[in-house]
């Protein structure tokens, strides 16, 4: 069955949200991949939103989240206060997971959403956090979003946004924060994952037709392929849900 | 602040009043929902200058605010307007051409400040921002803080928990109250007093009413002294706090008006060709706002459209919208 990237993307992303979490999303594919996991894959999860709706039903794709698509069938709508209460308290920030994206990457899944170039004189600028530090801070576990290219995967972003591993190993708890960090990457050429010791990115799964070298030659740093499969390309029913239920007018699928 | 039964003006007074140049504003809503437009545009149109604004996650308000060269500084979380900007363009502009300065937050962070401005406290803790730039880069110098008493000497703080490893907490950052001078929210449903009936996702305009010297609300509907007193439970800014209450129907318009109207995809879509070039951008100005002598005339021109983009009672929004 033919599928294009950006389905498989938003598919490799959904497959890794479990039943009965609480999955805070931003706009665009990120939204897409809460939707296909509620639909698929995981019943139970709640999708909640930084501006303070939790477990929204999401008849029509927001294209924001401030959009007041967000607020249908939701269990409560109040304001930013509250959503970012409910992911930093220990209680049930433990059980959330984030969807984020950025302009760049490095090896340790730290982020950068906000310039290129230097801060204050930026060649790009960019949206700039939004809640994406706050989740980045302190949820259980990320899971990240990124274009495969060289200018993206650097060595050192320009701007920190986000934190990831920070410099790696137990490098968020000396920085004093709490909770887990990125768990893998979703790029438009495979699925990246970080070493439980070192936090260090490696290949998990390329996508079918490519190959690790193919991944590698679009990193500005190299990364282990040691333990790399082929990823399993989406399955019949994994496409009719997300082309049918989750984004009919192909709003974000494109 | 301030106590007085009948606070109703029309929106030429209001900002004159309460939005004079150099202002520091924050504005209500979020993204492409219920930004205060009408009162963003009143002010684009007294061609206000130098304003400092206090942003959460504002979309096409503080692009249009920057755009028109209003702004002369911005304490920001992140500028952008969903699918139709994801990065704000006239901002994004504004930035990379230096034309204005800058300092970079994270939603919380902005939130809890708005909050402490609210609470009369100097700063509320988080744990948002440990070890990321938005702690290490400051966007104004010590001279800036220095030459302006509205704004605090430090950007952010990392203090150790002085309450030992209590909540399991080494370190929390510190985030400095912010103190509006005024700040523009644009409701569903006002009573003269300045009593506000907010449907939906309030954002923090809770907060960023309460911060604030001074409020000045818009809303879809006037209504009496009495018909939010049935439900106060249901009301959200008391009317103590509400300076001005400006009847401005359409008044969020591009943006959206949860249960009144959506977003108008067909003019945020002209609006993001037209931000991109300066040619554009200045007959946009021309056109949409100088040229405009109110609100009602620019919902006026777009009315053939309004039908497409009225809420559906069911969800709140225009149903099946084309977008």
């Amino acid at each position: 069955m033919e599928y294009t990237r950006r389905e498989l993307m938003t598919l490799a992303a959904a497959r890794k949200i479990r039943d009965g979490e609480i999955v805070f999303c931003g706009t665009g594919i990120s939204m897409l991949a809460a939707m296909a996991a509620k639909h698929i894959y995981a019943p139970n999860s709640v999708i909640i939103f930084e501006t303070g709706a939790v477990d929204s039903r999401l008849e029509e794709i927001p294209l924001a989240v401030g959009d007041p698509r967000v607020m249908y069938g939701a269990s409560s709508c109040t304001g930013l206060a509250d959503a970012f209460a409910l992911m930093q308290n220990p209680t049930t920030g433990r059980h959330v997971v984030g969807i984020l994206g950025a302009a760049q990457i490095d090896r340790y899944g730290n982020l950068n959403s906000t310039a290129i170039g230097e801060y204050l004189h930026p060649k790009v600028r960019f949206s700039g956090s939004g809640g994406a530090c706050d989740v980045a801070s302190f949820v259980d576990r990320t899971i990240l979003f990124m274009q495969h290219e060289r200018r993206k995967f650097v060595n050192r972003v320009d701007y920190l946004t986000s934190p990831g591993w920070l410099d790696g190993k137990d490098g968020r708890r000396r920085a004093g924060l709490p909770g887990g960090g990125p768990e893998a990457v979703i790029t438009d050429l495979a699925v990246m994952a970080f070493d439980p010791e070192s936090r260090e990115m490696f290949l998990e799964a390329w996508y079918p037709g490519g190959s690790p070298q193919e991944v590698l030659a679009h990193m500005e740093f190299a990364v282990d392929v040691s333990r790399a499969r082929e990823l399993e390309p989406p399955s019949a029913r994994e496409l009719k849900i997300l082309r049918e239920v989750v984004d009919p007018q192909r709003l974000i699928l494109g | 602040m301030r106590i007085a039964p009948d606070k109703v003006m029309g929106l030429e007074e209001a900002v004159s009043r309460f939005v004079p140049d150099g202002a520091h504003l924050a504005l209500g809503g979020f993204t492409c929902n219920r930004n205060p437009m009408a009162a963003v545009y009143e002010i684009i149109r007294r061609r206000r200058k130098n304003l400092h604004l206090y942003a959460h996650s504002n979309g096409q308000g503080v692009d249009e605010l920057v755009g028109a060269g209003c702004v002369a500084r911005i304490e920001i979380a992140y500028a952008g307007t969903g699918r139709f900007a994801p990065t704000c363009i006239r901002f994004r502009k504004a930035i990379e051409e230096g034309r204005i300065a800058f300092e970079d937050y994270s939603n919380y962070q902005m939130t809890l400040r708005f909050l402490a401005g609210a609470m009369g406290v100097p700063f509320l803790p988080t744990r948002s921002g440990l070890g990321t730039d938005i702690l290490a880069r400051w966007g104004f110098s010590e001279e800036v803080r220095a030459a302006d008493p509205r704004l605090p000497k430090k950007k952010l703080v990392v203090c150790e928990n002085p309450f030992g490893d209590w909540a399991e907490t080494d370190r929390v950052v510190l985030v400095p109250a912010i103190r509006p001078d005024v700040t523009l929210l644009h409701v569903q449903k006002a009573a003269p007093d300045g009593t506000c009936r907010i449907a939906g996702l309030a954002f923090a305009d809770m907060e960023q009413a309460r911060a604030a010297h001074h409020v000045v609300v818009t809303c879809e509907e006037l209504v009496g002294p009495e018909a939010l007193r049935d439900e106060p439970e249901r009301n959200q800014i008391p009317g103590v706090v509400v300076d001005a209450v400006v009847p401005v129907p359409y008044g969020a318009y591009p943006t959206a008006c949860y249960r009144y109207y959506d977003y108008d995809p067909v003019f945020l879509n002209d609006y993001r060709t037209a931000a991109t070039d300066e040619r554009r951008w200045a007959e946009y100005l021309e056109r949409w706002v100088y040229a405009m002598p109110d609100h009602a005339a620019r919902i006026a021109a777009v009315k053939e459209r309004l039908s497409a983009i009225q809420a559906d009672p069911r969800t709140g929004y225009a149903t099946g919208l084309k977008r």
